[in-house]
């Protein structure tokens, strides 16, 4: 590999490591030195492989390095030895210097430890996602600022904000205690799930960006699969979710990079494997008396998986949204059920059910309200359409409208 | 807003559907309360099996129940949202219990826990 590659390669997947052990070993208090020393190892990897040449075994160099920087940091800065060390001599037997252990077990307990700590109830949400995004993938703050489609500034004051809050709640980083750990991962898989979404739902142009997000998400969701503790039905209900979802990502943009819906898509684009991998993961799921809505959404998912239109997909679809929508309410899953009701129950029943929806700011509401009058009242469906196109907010929303006001102008004529 | 429970009554609980006929009726209710559950006014609810009900008398005497001397009897209860006793009745005529001649919703607003209700 050369070495312009392999600098970013290892950077996406040892820095998130690094940075994971020193959190934990540092404390809450000091998520910013643990940053800014796995930077630094990287810094020093640039300078010292510029000219010596890239070593044998490069991640047991930044390893070395990363330990050596800490080590440096622990004996010169006294403040941290009299506060912090003291605290890490008396909790351990064994001597300061071993304590940085970078062995694979203790990077995935601290990254499972972390995620625990950053996905704490008392941080608000986005600083979550800006938080793991940072520390537990790795990611840059303008990759962050890019993904979130706004500035570097904004994401750095996020993530202060953020950190002074872990600091100021004293979160600690460790794996919850057995009795509170079913309610402590429900904030870290929502977490998770909106992670994927801003990844799969993101308008930033950037492809690969997208797809990274949607993959970290999966990571982290799989690090807590392998966790004994926390491979619990739930998780595998999210993960399977996820692998539904991302087995269509060759399928739902086009080559200019506008969204394709659904029902366009060439399915024979659609990733087989996920599907498996989704599917095995809803079957693990599948254990326990507790259905969660991400066991609802998952089975959705899954049926999404099978293109063809049968009675017996959309009559099952449309229970599994009636299911969801009393476990829990969201606009998205009201539309979403109105349309399996069209397809399960016919378009007059939908229409009355969709007029009663309230949600009459939603561009969504009206592109469904278009789509149901299509074939019904075409001028209502037109009208429905443009009132839609109106208030959309983003360019490939807007798009998908016009295009559809485009097919029905035909059918008009 | 309010709440308000919505009470199936049967005219006769002790009359016996088709399996075609109860799977007919079950996906009507579940249709019925996610149509309600999709304008977010769903709070609770359940449904009450016949099978196995017991009436407790007032002499400690136990039967077989719920049917007595009358035939009447309740086969489930849901809790929904709503604004004024006009909204909830129009969600009670959605219900596929109606359907059944002789049977009835019974709509009632829940009490609030404020010490006035």
């Amino acid at each position: 590999m050369q070495q312009p590659e392999l600098i970013p390669h290892l950077f996406r997947t040892e820095f998130r490591k690094i940075t994971a052990v020193l959190c934990r070993l540092f404390g809450i208090n000091h998520i910013g030195i643990a940053e800014d020393i796995a930077s630094e190892t990287f810094l020093s990897a640039v300078e010292t492989w510029s000219y010596k040449g890239i070593p044998e075994n490069p991640t047991a160099w930044l390893y070395t390095v990363a330990k050596n920087k800490a080590q440096n940091y622990i004996n010169r800065n006294n403040l941290f030895t009299e506060k912090i060390a003291v605290q890490i001599k008396h909790s351990s037997s064994e001597k300061l210097e071993m304590e940085i252990d970078l062995s694979d077990k203790n990077i995935t307990d601290s990254q499972l430890q972390m995620l625990f700590a950053l996905c704490h109830p008392s941080i608000p949400t986005d600083a979550q996602i800006g938080l793991s995004l940072r520390i537990l993938c790795g990611f840059g703050i303008d990759e962050i600022a890019n993904a979130f489609l706004t500035n570097k500034e904004t994401i750095n004051k996020r993530l202060f904000r953020a950190k002074e809050k872990l600091r100021a709640e004293k979160v600690a980083i460790e794996f919850p205690h057995e009795n509170e750990i079913s309610k402590r991962l429900e904030t870290v898989l929502t977490t998770l799930y909106l992670l994927f979404s801003e990844g799969y739902y993101s308008e930033s142009q950037n492809t690969v960006l997208r797809e990274d997000l949607c993959m970290e998400a999966m990571r982290l969701t799989s690090l807590l699969i392998e966790n004994e503790q926390t491979n619990l039905p739930n998780v595998n209900a999210l993960f399977s979710l996820m692998c539904f979802h991302s087995s269509r990502f060759a399928a739902r943009k086009s080559e200019n990079g506008e969204i394709i819906l659904y029902n366009e898509q060439d399915e024979r684009l659609w990733n087989e494997e996920l599907i498996s991998r989704g599917t095995y993961y809803l079957h693990q799921a599948s254990q326990g008396n507790k259905l969660s809505k991400y066991h609802l959404e998952a089975s959705i998912a899954y049926w999404h998986t099978k293109k063809a239109d049968t009675k017996e997909k959309w009559e099952s679809i449309l229970q599994l949204y009636n299911q969801l929508l009393i476990v829990e309410y969201s606009p998205i899953a009201a539309l979403n059920r109105t349309f399996a009701l069209s397809k399960a129950n016919g378009k007059q029943e939908a229409i009355i059910e969709a007029e009663k929806l309230n949600l009459a700011n939603n561009h969504f509401y009206f592109t469904l309200l278009g789509e149901l009058y299509t074939g019904i009242n075409n001028d209502k469906a037109k009208k429905h359409l443009e009132t839609a196109l109106s208030l959309a907010k983003t360019q490939s929303d807007k798009n998908t409208i016009q295009k559809k006001i485009e097919i029905l102008k035909i059918k008009v004529s | 807003m309010e709440e308000f429970a919505l009470i199936m009554r049967h005219e006769d609980g002790k009359k016996v559907a088709s399996p075609e006929q109860m799977q007919a009726w079950m996906k009507q209710t579940m249709d019925w309360i996610g149509g309600i559950a999709a304008q977010n006014k769903f709070v609770s609810g359940t449904g009450l099996p016949f099978d196995g009900a017991r009436v407790v008398h007032s002499n400690g005497v136990v039967t077989n129940g719920p049917f007595g001397e009358i035939k009447e009897t309740i086969g489930g209860i849901i809790v929904v949202k709503a604004d004024s006793f006009e909204e909830a009745v129009a969600f009670a005529k959605g219900s596929p219990v109606l359907q059944g001649e002789g049977n009835t919703m019974e709509v009632r607003k829940i009490a609030k826990g404020d010490g006035v209700h």
